[in-house]
């Protein structure tokens, strides 16, 4: 068989060969003797350029048509705004139906009130001149002469050489973050700062690196790698960002270490004073005065006035540059209304008094060391906030491994706490756009308004009910 | 829309470029004097580099004493402006204890609400001292009081939606809201010249912005239409929703938006709307109801509705209105409203005044009186100045009106005059507007009688002339033809 088919296969080739060197009849071009192969390889350029000289085979690239988009638009089904309503969204808060002051009214009965951050009692002192809206923004015949008096008072009273006014505790560092970080710089921030820090350092599009909270030997190791093999350090600007006293933890930043390390690495500070002006320091100075550092060491400090001052709004002071530069720049300054001018006059009249009585801090003082002392032996609760922070922060010994149930048991002891004993104390809030990851507790804002009797009252109740919740838990 | 003649183009143009050749000079020989003397902050980068404050150095600071003028009154329809002078150029003013009784047509003062009225003061002085000024608590923690409910129910009746929330600043509501509404795969679609805070709160969500021409419905179309055919890019999933963003009255150009074609695109291709009334609510509408009201869209079409209590009501704050489940879910999410201090309780005493008059809910017509005023001032101001010649922006009704400027010299001349006869206005350029359109922006209110407006046209009249903006100069013929091309427009 394989004999018969090599015979075929040497025959046919035989045959080929004879007919391609056959010279075809006597064919002549130009002189040349066309030979039989001659055909087969002019037939072989040509089907090499006809191959060539067609279009590269890709799919084509049709645009859609009408049709095809209608289509598309009619089958698009988008997801609904709000994410289906849970229970937990149903609750609400308790309506007060007087001022926010040590004692307040909620549903007809008197409470006593340690939700409100009024550190120094100054709810209750005030007059208003001047109507209540300001109708504009600063630039345009919305300054009142009472927000240059207020920014002027502010920087007299901290010792700095200017400062600027904001219409909103909040809105003030996240539109100073922006107005100075902008993409290529990089911030060093504690991993604990409140949301409005967050807003605003995701807005500056800036490098951002995260250190362990208030932990001073990872904020060394990160500006250390931060800066090192960094060339280009010379036109990069650098910020450290940190709170005084956290809102999410009650700790207090530790402004001598870091005012060391800012020096060595050659970083900027920004500090959010919100919760420590008007209570830190022999004076109430803020965090620069209770460590002894020069406030001029501290390049921006920023504010809300909606605590201590016991008004709305915000301020930030430093340099004659950092503030004139927000003037046009700032986009919460310069975009939005001022502030009432009721509450300018109120807050310079809450410095004034400040400056005039620091008696109340003192007594703010010794409320909260008297208030650690009676709660330090909580069943299930332990303190996690500075023992010389107002915000006092008791979280769960044992947590329930979801921030879900921790935050039920919570509410189920404000709840307790609120309805029998009449004392008023709140949880932590999270939204779900924090991207905070520290553990949730219980916050007592303390007060220079309560007295002895109002702190045992809370601290008694606070025993009894940890007692009975926390005991069916264990 | 904005005729810029071309003559006027090129003289702006050759201007801006004369004062930044002058400005540059300046820095170089900032920079040559400066050489001798040693850098005070080694290793540190400048806080602000080069080019980043040229602007404000050097253009802004010629000019600084047009902005930012303090009065020492109340921000009523003549207000009392403090003088200022300055040693150093204008690099730093200092005030005086003189005033100059001025007409005040630069306020956001719609309503006349802002300086003292017989029946919201009083209530606003007795909750001040039953309420403080200040509840120094955010409003899930202590900071919610009997007023805030009762404004929340009474600025969604008002508006025409089931409920509302309130916050305390009306800049933080747009940046506060849009990411909790949207987020990275969605997609968010906002008119060319929407306001700063509406940018920012788009920024802030993570959500793709993509931005259609100001006021086309049809571009929207066509926008839409490219973007739910093509998904979110690189990865072509389809979007998870899309949001479009209006404003009612557009502060720099004083025109209304086009809402009913917008609301109609929208409900065709499925997106929702969101529209802040920041400037008309109250002001416009036969019952103060804003857009909605007066364009004749039914306030259940608008997914939700934003605006502010600072312009008409003369207090601040900011709400949103929307459906329940909506204003629940923000409820429990905003971070407006979990972290930032609740609105001060007179402010919200004052609202509830407002609204209450507007509607005429303490027993008197006032309410329709204002609102009949304001709209008969602004037609009256605004045929005026369109008689004289100026090139005046906006729509009828509407109580914001810019007059264009365009060269950078006129800005403060224009200013300046004014303020010697005492007028005071408002000039706009950039940031807020374009480079090459700087404006006037007069804004009208209920408060200015008819005299006032008299006087305020006479003056603008005069240094109109002097400074040489009316662009436009008509005879009683052309005049017509003039509005009619506006409103094709």
């Amino acid at each position: 068989m394989a004999v018969a088919v090599a015979n075929m296969t040497t025959a046919a080739l035989d045959w080929v060969s004879v007919k391609f060197n056959a010279p075809l009849a006597g064919m002549v071009v130009f002189g040349v003797h066309i030979h039989g192969h001659l055909i087969v390889e002019v037939l072989l350029i040509a089907v090499i350029l006809f191959q060539l000289s067609r279009k590269s085979y890709k799919p084509p690239k049709k645009p859609l048509t009408e049709k095809e988009i209608d289509d598309l638009c009619d089958e698009w089904a988008p997801e609904p705004l709000h994410p289906p309503i849970t229970e937990e969204m149903l609750s609400e808060p308790p309506t007060l139906e007087s001022a926010a002051g040590p004692h307040t009214i909620i549903d007809g009965k008197e409470v006593v009130n340690f939700a409100s951050a009024n550190y120094l009692g100054l709810i209750g002192n005030e007059k208003i001149n001047y109507g209540v809206g300001s109708c504009g923004p600063r630039g345009f015949y919305g300054t009142i002469d009472v927000h240059l008096d207020c920014e002027a008072r502010i920087s007299k009273f901290l010792g700095t050489p200017d400062s600027i006014l904001y219409s909103y505790g909040i809105s003030t560092i996240f539109s100073v973050i922006p107005a100075f970080c902008k993409k290529g710089d990089i911030i060093v921030a504690d991993e604990g700062v409140h949301w409005a820090v967050q807003n605003g350092l995701y807005l500056s599009r800036s490098t951002i690196v995260y250190f362990k909270h208030n932990d001073m030997s990872s904020l060394k190791s990160t500006l250390e790698k931060v800066t090192r093999g960094n060339r280009r350090a010379e036109k990069i600007r650098r910020y450290i960002v940190v709170e005084a006293i956290y809102q999410n933890s009650g700790q207090i930043a530790p402004l001598d270490e870091i005012i060391r390390l800012k020096e060595k690495y050659r970083f900027r500070v920004v500090l959010d004073e919100s919760h420590s002006f008007g209570v830190l320091g022999s004076s109430g100075r803020g965090l620069a005065e209770h460590y002894g550092v020069p406030v001029e060491k501290i390049d921006i400090i920023t504010a809300g006035m909606g605590n201590a001052l016991a008004t709305d709004g915000g301020f930030c002071t430093g340099s004659v540059r950092v503030v004139d530069h927000q003037r046009l720049s700032s986009s919460g300054y310069v975009f939005s209304a001022s502030l009432p001018p009721f509450l300018a006059s109120a807050a310079i009249a809450a410095v004034d008094y400040l400056e005039e009585n620091p008696a109340l801090l003192s007594k703010l003082k010794r409320n909260i060391a008297l208030l650690w002392s009676e709660i330090s032996e909580l069943p299930g609760l332990i303190l996690a906030s500075n023992p010389l922070s107002p915000i006092v922060f008791l979280k769960l010994k044992r947590s329930t491994g979801s921030t879900k149930g921790d935050m039920k048991l919570l509410d189920e002891i404000v709840d307790r706490v609120l309805k029998e004993d009449l004392v008023f104390i709140v949880t932590t809030k999270r939204s779900t756009l924090d991207k905070c990851r520290l553990p949730v507790g219980l916050r007592i804002f303390v007060s220079a308004g309560h007295t002895e009797s109002d702190l045992l009252k809370a601290s008694n109740s606070l025993k009894r009910v940890t007692a009975l919740v926390l005991s069916e838990l264990a | 829309m904005v005729r810029l003649p071309y003559f006027t183009a090129l003289t702006t143009l050759f201007s801006y470029g004369l004062l930044f050749a002058f400005g540059q000079m300046r820095d170089l020989f900032r920079k040559i004097l400066d050489l001798p003397k040693s850098k005070k902050v080694q290793g540190y980068a400048p806080i602000c580099l080069g080019l980043e404050d040229f602007y404000t150095r050097r253009l802004f600071l010629r000019a600084q004493d047009c902005f930012g003028r303090p009065i020492a009154s109340a921000p009523d329809a003549w207000i009392d402006v403090v003088e200022r002078y300055s040693n150093d150029n204008n690099k730093t003013l200092h005030r005086t204890s003189n005033i100059t009784k001025c007409l005040n047509l630069g306020s956001y003062n719609y309503l006349g609400f802002a300086a003292a009225d017989e029946y919201c003061t009083p209530r606003v002085i007795e909750s001040l001292k039953q309420y403080s000024p200040g509840t120094c608590s955010v409003r899930v923690d202590g900071g919610t009081t009997k007023l805030h409910t009762e404004l929340e129910e009474l600025a969604a009746r008002f508006v025409g939606k089931p409920a509302a929330i309130l916050f305390g600043m009306g800049y933080v509501t747009n940046s506060a809201i849009i990411p909790a509404l949207i987020a990275k795969g969605g997609l968010i679609i906002s008119d060319s010249l929407n306001h700063n805070s509406i940018v920012n709160g788009a920024r802030g969500s993570g959500a793709t912005v993509r931005v259609f021409q100001h006021n086309t419905p049809s571009h929207l179309e066509e926008v839409l239409r490219e973007q739910i055919a093509e998904g979110q890019p690189r990865t072509h999933r389809p979007w998870k929703k899309i949001i479009v963003i209006v404003e009612g009255i557009y502060s720099m150009e004083g025109e209304l938006c086009k809402l009913p074609e917008i609301i109609a695109v929208c409900k065709k291709y499925k997106a929702y709307t969101y529209l802040d009334e920041a400037h008309s609510i109250g002001a416009i509408g036969k019952t103060g109801r804003g857009v909605c009201e007066l364009l004749g869209v039914d306030p259940a079409d608008v997914d939700i509705m934003m605006g502010t209590f600072t312009k008409s009501f003369g207090s601040c704050g900011g709400y949103i209105a929307a459906s329940k489940e909506i204003i629940q879910y923000l409820k429990h999410t905003c971070p407006a409203h979990l972290y930032g201090t609740s609105m001060s309780p007179p402010a919200v005493q004052q609202v509830i005044s407002a609204i209450k008059v507007i509607l005429g809910e303490d027993g008197s017509n006032r309410g329709a009186q204002k609102l009949a005023q304001i709209r008969d001032n602004s037609n009256f101001f605004r045929a005026e100045l369109h008689k004289m010649g100026f090139e005046v922006l906006g729509d009828e009704d509407s109580p914001v009106m810019p007059i264009m400027l365009y060269n950078p010299a006129k800005i403060p001349a224009f200013s300046r005059e004014c303020l010697k006869q005492n007028v005071a206005v408002v000039t706009v350029a950039f940031p807020a507007t374009p480079l090459l359109l700087a404006r006037a922006r007069i804004c009208i209110s209920a408060s200015h009688s008819r005299e006032d407006l008299m006087r305020g046209l006479e003056v603008l009249s005069k240094v109109g002339d002097l400074v040489g903006i009316k662009y436009f100069p008509v005879e009683s013929e052309n005049s017509h033809a003039e509005a009619k091309l506006k409103k094709l427009d």
